[in-house]
């Protein structure tokens, strides 16, 4: 032993693979060799098998449920409808946004693909053969799709709502009308547009669309008669909350039910609801006394599980001729399907999304949002976002594109000149919210230096001529943006989902042989976070990452947490692994300087020990203490080494970045190619760049879904015509381009590490540079505004209302 | 509709099971032989995620019935490598970050596999092309395409000393 | 998406398969590949009581290439087309098409014959077989027939052959010149917005012979036999490609879906047959 050099501190540090490591991931050895276990791996003895009958009309009335000839399927057990649930007044349940929705269909349905009855049966052949037996009488009604018409309507579509004037978010103007949410100074920012030089108007729709794992939702019901446990298997995002509602739905006593979130195959907001899935599975285990499992097939959760988007954006935004922006006004048109089923924190209707001043000082604003009910599936979800941040990013981002044609002006110029500066920050917004921190410009002549910004312009310029000339029929776009990110949520002070703030936690055990396991309140869905949050907490107690395990979702050991969504597991969950540490610490600080016979306050910590002030060479390992702390009587001090951390967040955080996309359009079919596309994220601290990278690579390939011809579509009498993969478009890796990142760091000063969270940052970012690239390339030839998705025959049909077609 | 006995070679030991002729190979693996490797994602053979190699073609299982499966053999993730002896695909995936949740990874790392037997020296854009039947909703593909890639690189320069 | 339960058959050779179809009915489906088949089936939209699987036929397998005549058997699949050496000599447009259909997997799998009997108006194969001139030889309780490709079609779905017939070989003869199969779509997987097959030979800088055929943008299969003709005897300048195209376009009825509207497609269809030509025309 004595022989051996000891360790340096790199050699220290570098042995911990903590914060900034591209440490491999622990999660992948079981993945790769496909050992993962997802909520359809999961197999109970006896276990049956539900699933829906769903209704193939938008709106219709149910005039009656004929189950005698299903009820005769081999197989099949039962047949669950609204009648059934009725006693035990689950046939309704309440959303996450205040509203309530049916979990059977109660009378009349009001959308296609709406659950109207629960046939359980001992496997799902059975079951399938079940729902093909079952005769449903309905009676269409008229559909509505258009919200906008909808708030015209004479047809009314929630009639358990009729005569109520007051919901969830003040009074309703309407009987297809659910709210209308305000936030800014109105008067002001009129009266700011109305005096101003320059005004831009736009309509900015973003369309539906949807999170679309590639794993469905799910889950398994187990009830278990003799214990009166109830325990649920599914695919959450947030566990806990799934407890505590299915607690106070059925009855059952919180410490009676246990839920867990196995291996969730991507999530990105989808599996953040309570779906009628879950309730029938319960109910139905309960009736059986049987396990049962209900997994939703690819078109069940195309149609009925969880949309996002769906904003119909007015904006209109007001400039100095010079290009200072002076004010922005927006008023949206928030489809929000059936029932409001969005999930946002309670207190707001539309999600953070006055954060629709972006990356600028603009000194006042108003956002007006009307939420609107029609024949679509519910939902309103947070698609890779953190609550309505991608409909913000996208407004503003695109209204600042068309005050720069307003203005004659270069877009990459407006953007600098109004950018908030990093002596403002900490800065409050016209709407509000105060960012943390930021470096906009430093990011931006980064940004536009390494794809040589003003090159690209020049040879834009010249593809323009060329084109003119006759000599090409490729149109150049460059898409710009610079998105500002408001995540981390949050504050409990102002957040909470269905009254249960919205803090996480974590609980550390170091073992006496010195490693360790922590536990979350959180859920990975492929985000990495058995990797990620060992490093934070090897940094901050000194134990090696590989030495720590990280467990999350079940909540008969997990600590209580409310779930990832919305990159709220590094600002949240991250900050509590981190304070939880720091309380490690400081009782391992009392128990080393024990035992090297000093004062607490003569010992310092150093990487991984505690060592005496000025004397390095008389030190305590962690691991050291963490022996002594469970076989040691140590005065005054308890034994075991043992923390838990309820970190309630003071400020939400504000990561940010700048996006440039390269595009070349055929003007003749509408089909584009990226030829470059660069992204700098600045998340704060990074603690495993190798994750970070991967984030971005996935959250830009959702963005470029989404912008070139990812929809949710229905036609006029309420069908819905994008249910299955050939038609909900998801690029291969044929369609994908590389992507470039780069970063500069700008810590959240509030953050225990100064980490931000960027999983969904490349999403809000990477939609408006693509959908601005596409527009761009439009620009020299008057192109203002046009929706998304930019797929083939919408870019072509730009381009030939343009004349570009001769 | 009777119930018919189905030979598989599964992962190079023999197999028996009985089914409905309507029963989908995915189902059949996964629910009756416990081989779950391979998962559900579309059920329109779009995405991938239940491929399997049957009989040295890689395959959407959930659009083949069982009994058309009768007599074959089938190489799922479990059959390309063991903890002890993991294939270079699914170290290369790990080293290089190609996943993210999983879910696709059984289907992509089954595909690659059959891609590179068939093309051990891929191009970028012949990787892409091959691995085009195989959808990931989290990793953008940039990763696993370096992943493929290392590992064809790995594969060849192992031939090479061997030879 | 499951499908209803069925009774499944595994005949060894081409006349089992004939006599259970016969003997079973309209409630008996062959089947080859099943990409297209086993989808429909678990939405429930195919109704099929007893499946006939054709996989154990090897007389319906193979590809040959002798005397200037290509015979490719019903069950060979596209993979098969894509990789064989002898095919890609003899007709290499075969190759370039196949390449386009579907993605690795589905292409293992898919059959020509499958995708020529199917009848859907997606698949890529029946527009080129028209542009080859293709035969299909159906067996059925009556012996053998052939069938011109040109003929096969009558509507989406629905074709020249009996329900109790078997498609069993495609043949053409080996065409010479230049060719293209240049097919529109959104991405890998999807089926064409619009494609088009052509064949066409130059003699002493004239085009001496063009074959187009159209995909997706009518309920079957179009042979646009006079957009070939307004090429013959020009040297595929630009006033007869306009002529080509204009012609082709007369004779197509696309319908709008998630795709795009019908102007779209119609302007598509004109750009995508332009480029095929002129592919094909820089390859004579």
């Amino acid at each position: 032993m004595n022989d051996q050099t000891p360790p340096t501190r790199e050699e220290r540090v570098a042995g911990l693979k903590g914060l900034g490591t591209s440490r491999k991931r622990v999660e992948d050895a079981r993945f790769t060799q496909g050992k993962g276990n997802y909520v359809d791996d999961v197999k109970l003895p006896g276990m049956l098998f539900g699933d829906f009958v769903r209704s193939p009309y938008a709106h219709a009335r149910v005039a009656a449920i004929h189950t005698e000839e299903a009820l005769k399927v081999p197989g099949v057990l039962a047949v669950l409808t609204a009648k059934d649930l009725e006693p035990l007044n689950l046939h309704w349940m309440p959303t996450l946004a205040g509203d309530k929705q049916m979990v059977l269909a109660d009378g009349k349905v009001l959308f296609q693909g709406q659950e109207v009855a629960f046939v359980v049966a001992t496997d799902r052949y059975a079951a399938a053969d079940g729902i093909a037996a079952v005769e449903v009488d309905y009676q269409e009604l008229p559909v509505l799709t258009n919200p906008f018409e909808a708030l015209e309507s004479d047809v009314v579509l929630r009639e358990d709502l009729e005569g109520q004037t007051e919901g969830a978010h003040g009074t309703r103007k309407h009987h297809n009308h659910i709210f209308l949410w305000e936030e800014g100074d109105q008067e002001a920012t009129e009266q700011a547009i109305g005096s101003a030089e320059v005004v831009a108007e736009e309509m900015v729709y973003y369309h539906r669309t949807h999170p679309c794992p590639l794993e469905t939702c799910g889950c398994v019901a187990s009830m278990d008669k003799v214990n009166g446990k109830l325990t649920l298997y599914g695919t959450f995002q947030a566990p806990h909350v799934v407890r505590t509602v299915a607690s106070l739905l059925s009855g059952i006593e919180e410490h009676n039910i246990r839920v867990i979130s196995p291996d969730i195959g991507g999530g990105f907001g989808n599996k953040v609801g309570v779906y009628p899935g879950y309730v029938c599975s319960i109910v139905a285990s309960i009736v059986t006394g049987k396990p049962v499992k209900w997994i939703e097939n690819r078109m069940d959760n195309l149609m009925a599980t969880a949309f996002a988007r769906d904003y119909w954006m007015k904006g209109k935004i007001s400039a100095t001729r010079e290009g200072k922006i002076t004010g922005l006004a927006c008023h949206v048109v928030a489809d929000h399907g059936a029932f409001d089923a969005c999930a946002d924190p309670t207190k707001f209707p539309a999600g953070f999304f006055h954060i629709c001043t972006g990356s600028y000082d603009i000194p006042v604003a108003y956002v007006g949002v009307d939420g609107v009910y029609t024949n679509k599936a519910p939902g309103g979800v947070a698609y890779r976002c953190s609550f309505r941040v991608t409909e913000a990013a996208y407004f503003i981002e695109r209204m600042i594109e068309v005050l720069a044609i307003e203005l004659g002006m270069d877009a990459a110029e407006l953007r600098a000149k109004n950018f908030i500066k990093a002596d403002q920050f900490p800065y409050t917004s016209a709407l509000g919210w105060e960012y943390d921190s930021g470096d906009y410009h430093t990011a931006w002549n980064k940004a536009l230096e390494a794809v040589d910004y003003p090159g690209l312009r020049r040879e834009q310029a010249e593809r323009v001529e060329a084109f003119k000339r006759g000599e090409t029929r490729k149109l150049l776009g460059i898409g710009l943006t610079h998105f500002t990110e408001i995540v981390g949520a949050g504050p409990v002070k102002n957040c909470d989902i269905l009254g249960m703030g919205m803090f996480d936690s974590c609980e550390i055990r170091i073992h006496p042989t010195g490693s360790a396991i922590a536990r979350l309140g959180t859920i990975s869905q492929g985000q990495g976070h058995a990797t990620t949050f060992a490093q934070i907490l090897a940094s901050e107690i000194g134990i090696p990452a590989d030495s720590i395990t990280i467990e999350e979702g079940d909540t008969d050991t997990a600590p209580y947490g409310l779930g990832t969504y919305g990159s709220r597991s590094t600002p949240v969950a991250g900050a509590a692994t981190a304070m939880a540490g720091r309380k490690i610490r400081a009782k391992a600080q009392m128990i080393a300087a024990y035992l090297l016979e000093v004062h607490d306050d003569d010992v310092e910590w150093d990487v991984d020990r505690f060592a005496v002030k000025g004397a390095p060479e008389r030190f305590k390992t962690m691991a050291e203490i963490a022996y002594a702390s469970y076989n040691q009587a140590i005065p005054g001090v308890e034994p075991g080494l043992e923390a838990v951390s309820y970190y309630d967040p003071p400020n939400m955080t504000y990561p940010f970045g700048a996006y440039i996309c390269v595009m070349e359009i055929d003007v003749d079919t509408g089909v584009h190619e990226i030829r470059q596309f660069y992204a700098l994220d600045d998340c704060g601290t990074r603690i495993n760049p190798m994750v970070i990278e991967g984030q971005v690579h996935g959250g830009l390939t959702e963005a470029l879904a989404i912008a070139m011809g990812q929809e949710i579509a229905y036609d006029e009498i309420g069908n819905h015509k994008t249910a299955t993969f050939m038609d909900f478009f998801i690029p291969t890796a044929w369609e994908t381009p590389n992507y470039t990142t780069d970063h500069t760091v700008t810590p959240s000063p509030h953050h225990p590490i100064g980490a931000k969270g960027v999983g969904e940052s490349p999403n809000v970012g990477g939609v408006p540079a693509f959908s601005n690239a596409v527009h761009d390339a439009f620009r020299a030839f008057g192109l203002r505004q046009s929706h998304m998705p930019h797929d083939q025959w919408r870019i072509w049909k730009i381009a030939h209302d343009l004349g570009l077609h001769g | 509709m009777s119930k018919m006995h189905i030979q598989l070679t599964i992962n190079g030991e023999a197999q028996e099971v009985l089914a409905e002729p309507r029963e989908l190979l995915i189902h059949v693996l996964r629910e009756k032989l416990g081989v779950t490797g391979p998962h559900i994602g579309c059920e329109t053979s779009h995405c991938g995620a239940c491929t399997v190699d049957l009989n040295g073609k890689s395959v959407k299982s959930c659009t083949v019935f069982a009994a058309q499966a009768n007599g074959a053999e089938i190489t799922t993730i479990e059959g390309l490598g063991n903890p002890d002896d993991l294939h270079v695909l699914q170290q290369s995936f790990r080293e290089h970050h190609g996943l993210q949740c999983g879910f696709c990874t059984p289907g992509m790392i089954t595909r690659a596999h059959r891609l590179l037997q068939e093309n051990p020296n891929p191009t970028e854009a012949e990787v892409r092309f091959g691995m085009a039947g195989n959808l990931c909703r989290c990793t953008g593909y940039q990763n696993i395409v370096k992943s493929i890639l290392a590992a064809a690189a790995e594969m060849n320069a192992a031939q090479e000393a061997a030879e | 998406m499951i499908p209803a339960a069925f009774d499944y058959h595994r005949p060894a050779d081409i006349a089992s398969a004939v006599a259970l179809l016969q003997e079973l009915g309209d409630d008996a489906r062959p089947l080859a590949g099943g990409h297209s088949l086993i989808p429909m089936m678990k939405l429930r939209m195919a109704s099929v009581e007893y499946l006939i699987d054709l996989q154990d036929i090897d007389e319906l397998r193979g590809i040959s290439v002798s005397d200037g005549i290509v015979s490719i058997g019903a069950m060979t699949t596209q993979h098969d087309l894509i990789t064989d050496a002898a095919l890609a000599e003899a007709a290499p447009i075969m190759r370039e098409a196949a390449l386009q259909i579907a993605d690795p997997q589905v292409r293992y799998v898919g059959t020509l014959g499958g995708n020529v009997a199917n009848g859907d108006p997606g698949n890529d194969m029946p527009g080129l077989m028209q542009c080859l001139d293709a035969t299909f030889t159906l067996v059925g309780p009556g012996g053998s027939r052939d069938v011109a490709a040109r003929d096969f079609y009558e509507a989406a779905y629905m074709t020249a052959r009996e329900d109790d017939e078997i498609l069993t070989r495609v043949t053409f003869a080996a065409p010479t010149g230049g060719y293209a199969y240049e097919k529109q779509k959104r991405k890998i997987g999807d089926y064409a917005t619009a494609a088009a097959a052509i064949q066409m030979t130059r003699d002493d800088g004239l085009c001496s012979s063009a074959a187009i055929a159209l995909t997706n943008l009518s309920d079957v299969p179009v042979f646009a036999k006079a957009a070939g003709a307004a090429l013959v005897g020009t040297s595929c300048d630009a006033s007869a490609v306009t002529a080509a195209i204009s012609a082709a376009l007369g004779e197509i009825d696309p319908t709008e879906d998630n795709r795009g509207p019908v102007e779209f497609k119609l302007h598509v269809a004109g750009i995508v047959i332009l480029r095929a030509i002129e592919r094909a025309w820089s390859r004579t």
